[in-house]
């Protein structure tokens, strides 16, 4: 029998905002428990919430980004539920009119591309955090408040390597935006999965479940690969699927029962009457939208066709926003993009895995690249020793002050190569016999002989140059 | 201090003129309360040393004429927090609660340099129209000890009625200022939904609810206005539309001439009182005598306010009374054994009946496979209500008509048949589905018990109401009578 898969993913980003949705408390993590609430915050009693213009401007971004249509007229809604995380027992989000509808993401999987719809983006609230000790529990609302959007896919995803895909085009998007860090490792972005399979040719989904604990793109894919295969497993061997809550197992990459839902959660959901509608203008929109960055798929659609990047180079480059910038930024100071996109990719990239630091993080600026770069392509230094230059562009130092200072500098003057290669010749005539016989290696083992005379310094294309000369005289 | 014959305006002369202080004036204030409320049962919660020190301070500072209100004493209902003073809202659940922050409207009052006294009764969590709700006390009707005094603002109307205070605020979602206003003789206003700032205000309703004065003048009433209303960055349903000096309307020129007045002939119906109905035909012509014309015109979807109120307020009051779940402040359930016996525990203990009834009426409400049925259906009755009184207020300048379809029923009467009760906010009830102001004012009496006149505006129109509500004071005795408890000393 064969099978397809329906995937549907809901994708929660925290937004980078100094405060928080619907109270002036500051948004600030890693402070003592509660340290950054207020009366709003501890849904205290006479209290009301205020709307924080950031945020909607935030959600507007986040639906020009994902190609939806805003939506002008919309407002908030209640949704009730208990629990001690969430102090007012209803959180403030958008239920009927979602700030964004009917956007799409393009994904490319081994250069096949898929357009995957977003069914709606809304803004919401955070609830804040319960920790559990013996016989205690403890609130701490630090990130009650916190401005999130949660961006739900339509029904496209059918296989859990486009889930892997559109989460990497949905933070790429996003974070080339600013609204917000979208890292999943931080918490800044979170990801809720449910996943069903039916036979070919049926027309009603599958019974889906949901997984739970899912703290990396990567865990996505290997939860939903799991969960795929089992759930084919039940229905061949004549079971049902039953709607159920399952939890990743990192260590088994199995995926385990946690809960078995039955019916659904009823959260009585009604506009919120503490808050006017928004009435969102069409100035208000255009604004946002001319101010809106480059977003990484023009980027790479620009890189190939203007600066000869390959694809591939152009994907690693736009992975991030902060390299993408370094990158354009080099090129604007001339360096070749083609090796700017091999620096930052390589060593680059490797210095920061090494480090695990973040580009932004680290004494490596823009200027001081390409400058190292611009020292190659003019010939003052070789590649071998821009190995060193590198070393000291990391720690901040300016390349041609630090190529100066360690002389560096590569020796490709031919009146002061000549008498060199000239020596180098006398003392090998056997190499000279060689080569007059054919053996074209003999020219490595003469350059070779020239580099470790100078200790390294000479310019490789210089030294062949003259050679050459010499040896067809 | 005998507040049955000073109003606003003439302590506010005595204070400039040093005849008494601010001191004295509070004092007094509260042998008033001491001498009268063992009978009348209006206060919760009296703060003498606060209101002493405060009084003493202004004394200190000096009283100037551009302070109309400065040193006045004055009661606040229960449902607006208080700083560092007790705020319970009538509830067992709040009944050790101390909030951390001033509402609005008390931060504006003491920004005016008026001086609070205390804290009176409501019914709890302000449901109900009788004060009988309280988890505390029942108070008790100025005029007869026997009756209610209405509600939910019931504590605030029987604490200026008695002479105890000379003002005091109230709340308003269904009729709770104009209901006991009524009932006990005295000037309530609830203002244009937003005109006042509801933050600090215990929600109940959200999309209804409204502070306002309750005074024994019209004017007053207007000059307590002034002070409360305006924009507050801390609710975004507050209107940012000017406050005017409302009281400054009011004059010997004030009148009603020309006037277009309607008289809407649901609010003269059937299971209205007759001696209501009468007060109410003799005001009709009070204002005809004094230059205005009164017309019957007609609220067609009236009988259906009540219903559209009981279930968007409640299912309001169901999603905000959650946040008293035991966890954070206010009562919690001992002998717990898991965290829903938390839940379930303190509200089933800490709540009282009539605020349990509206809970379980909101959350089914809003439940899936209801809503439409319940919460959408009474939204849309709620335009088409507001759409009845755009229809009058086009070309009328106010609606005129009874308060509440009885004077004040005997304690007891009617708290075991919430139905009859509910039915009692007929009349006010579809002013706080439109978001409309009303003023109630003493109007006549039925066997001794005060009767009040609604007076129902354009939005934002409060000023309109003030004038014709001076204008009928001053062409009738019936708010010079005074019930005949001896308050004052």
């Amino acid at each position: 029998m064969n099978f397809e898969t329906t995937i549907g993913l809901e994708v929660h980003v925290e937004l980078k905002t100094n405060s928080k949705i619907f109270s002036p408390s500051p948004v600030e993590f890693g402070d003592d428990p509660n340290a950054n609430t207020n009366v709003i915050d501890w849904g205290y009693p006479g209290v009301l919430p205020t709307t924080n213009k950031g945020v909607v401007a935030d959600g507007i971004i986040a639906a020009l980004a994902l190609h939806a249509t805003v939506e002008q007229h919309t407002h908030f809604d209640r949704k009730n539920y208990f629990y001690p995380d969430n102090p007012k027992a209803y959180q403030i989000t958008q239920a009927d009119k979602p700030i964004g509808h009917d956007g799409w993401v393009e994904i490319d999987i081994d250069g096949v591309k898929k357009k995957i719809g977003i069914a709606e983006m809304h803004v919401e609230e955070d609830a804040g955090k319960n920790t559990h000790e013996r016989d205690h529990s403890y609130v701490d609302l630090n990130r009650q408040g916190t401005p999130l959007i949660e961006i739900v896919s339509k029904p496209d995803i059918a296989s859990p390597a486009e889930a892997y895909a559109y989460l990497e085009a949905l933070r790429q998007r996003i974070q080339f935006t600013g609204i917000s860090d979208v890292k999943m490792e931080e918490g800044s972005m979170r990801v809720d999965v449910n996943i069903s399979v039916r036979p070919v040719g049926q027309d009603k989904f599958g019974t889906k479940t949901e997984l739970k604990n899912l703290n990396s793109f990567n865990y996505v894919k290997r939860g939903l690969e799991y969960e795929e295969k089992r759930q084919q497993q039940v229905l061949m061997s004549g079971g049902s699927v039953r709607q159920e809550t399952r939890r990743f197992d990192e260590k088994t990459g199995e995926t385990i029962l946690m809960r078995v839902k039955e019916g659904s959660d009823d959260y009585r959901y009604f506009p919120e009457p503490d808050l006017p509608a928004l009435n969102i203008s069409d100035e208000w929109i255009k604004q946002l939208d001319e101010a809106m960055p480059e977003m990484p798929t023009d980027r790479r659609e620009r890189y190939v066709n203007d600066l000869g990047l390959t694809d591939y180079d152009a994907m690693v480059i736009t992975q991030t926003k902060e390299m993408s910038d370094f990158f354009n930024e080099m090129v604007d100071l001339k360096a070749d993009p083609k090796m700017a996109a091999n620096y930052l990719q390589g060593d680059v990239n490797a210095y920061l895995n090494d480090n695990q630091v973040d580009l932004a993080k680290t004494k490596l600026t823009p200027a001081n690249l390409a400058g190292m770069i611009n020292l190659i392509s003019d010939g003052t230094i070789s590649t071998k020793m821009a190995k060193k230059v590198f070393k000291a562009v990391t720690n901040g130092e300016e390349p041609k002050a630090f190529v100066e200072k360690h002389g560096l500098v590569q020796l490709s003057d031919p009146a002061k190569l000549q008498p060199i290669i000239d020596d180098i010749l006398d003392q090998n005539p056997q190499s000279i016999e060689d080569f007059n016989n054919g053996k074209k290696r003999a020219v490595g083992y003469l350059v070779g002989q020239i580099m470790k005379q100078t200790h390294g310094q000479a310019n490789p294309q210089v030294v062949n140059k003259l050679l050459m000369a010499a040896l067809n005289h | 201090m005998d507040y049955f014959k000073q109003d606003l305006a003439s302590l506010h002369a005595d204070l400039v003129a040093k005849k008494m202080s601010a001191k004295e004036l509070t004092q007094a204030t509260f042998e008033n309360i001491k001498a009268t409320d063992p009978k009348i049962d209006a206060f919760l919660h009296l703060n003498e040393d606060q209101a002493l020190a405060q009084a003493a301070a202004l004394d200190q500072a000096g009283i100037s004429d551009d302070q109309p209100l400065a040193g006045i004493p004055l009661a606040l209902k229960d449902n607006l927090v208080t700083k560092d003073e007790p705020t319970t809202a009538a509830s067992k659940m709040l009944e050790n609660f101390t909030p951390v922050y001033d509402a609005t409207v008390v931060s504006k009052l003491a920004d005016a340099k008026m001086v609070p006294v205390g804290k009176t009764n409501l019914d709890e969590f302000a449901m109900g129209g009788s004060t009988e709700n309280s988890a505390f006390k029942t108070t008790k009707n100025a005029w007869d000890q026997t009756k209610v005094p209405g509600g939910s603002s019931g504590g605030s109307a029987a604490a200026v009625a008695a002479g105890m205070v000379p003002a005091a605020l109230g709340t308003d979602t269904g009729g709770s200022i104009r209901q006991p206003a009524s009932f006990n003789g005295i000037v309530g206003m609830k203002p244009t939904y937003g005109r006042v700032s509801r933050w600090g205000l215990i929600a109940f309703g959200s999309s209804f609810d409204a502070i306002g004065p309750m005074t024994r003048s019209v004017k007053d009433n207007a000059m307590l206005l002034s002070a409360i209303a305006g924009h507050d960055d801390h609710d975004l349903t507050s209107s940012d539309k000017a406050v005017p000096n409302f009281a400054a309307d009011l004059t010997a020129a004030t009148s009603v001439k020309g006037m277009h007045i309607g008289l809407p002939k649901e609010f003269l119906a059937d299971g209205i009182n007759d001696d209501v109905k009468q007060a109410i035909l003799a005001a009709a012509d009070t204002y005809r005598k004094l230059g205005a014309t009164v017309d019957e015109v007609s609220l067609p979807h009236n009988k259906y306010g009540v219903a559209a109120y009981y279930i968007i307020a409640s299912s309001e009051a169901s999603s905000n009374l959650q946040r008293f779940d035991g966890i954070r402040y206010g009562y919690r359930a001992k002998d717990v054994k898991n965290l829903e016996d938390v839940y379930v525990k303190s509200r089933s203990e800490g709540f009282g009946a009539e605020v349990k009834r509206r809970i379980m009426l909101g959350t089914f409400s809003l439940s899936a496979g209801f809503y439409d049925a319940y919460f959408l259906k009474a939204a849309k009755v709620r335009t088409v209500i507001l759409n009845d009184f755009k229809a009058i207020l086009k070309d009328h300048d106010f609606i005129m008509g009874p308060v509440a379809p009885t004077p004040a029923f005997n304690i007891g009467a009617e708290i075991s048949d919430p139905l009859t009760m509910y039915m009692n906010d007929i009349l006010t009830i579809p002013v706080n589905l439109a978001g409309l102001p009303g003023l109630s004012l003493p109007a006549g009496f039925s066997n001794g018990l005060p009767v009040g006149m609604q007076l129902i505006g354009r939005p934002f129109d409060e000023s309109t109401l003030y004038k014709a509500g001076y204008a009928f004071e001053q062409n009738t005795e019936f708010h010079t009578k005074v019930p005949a408890l001896g308050g004052q000393n």
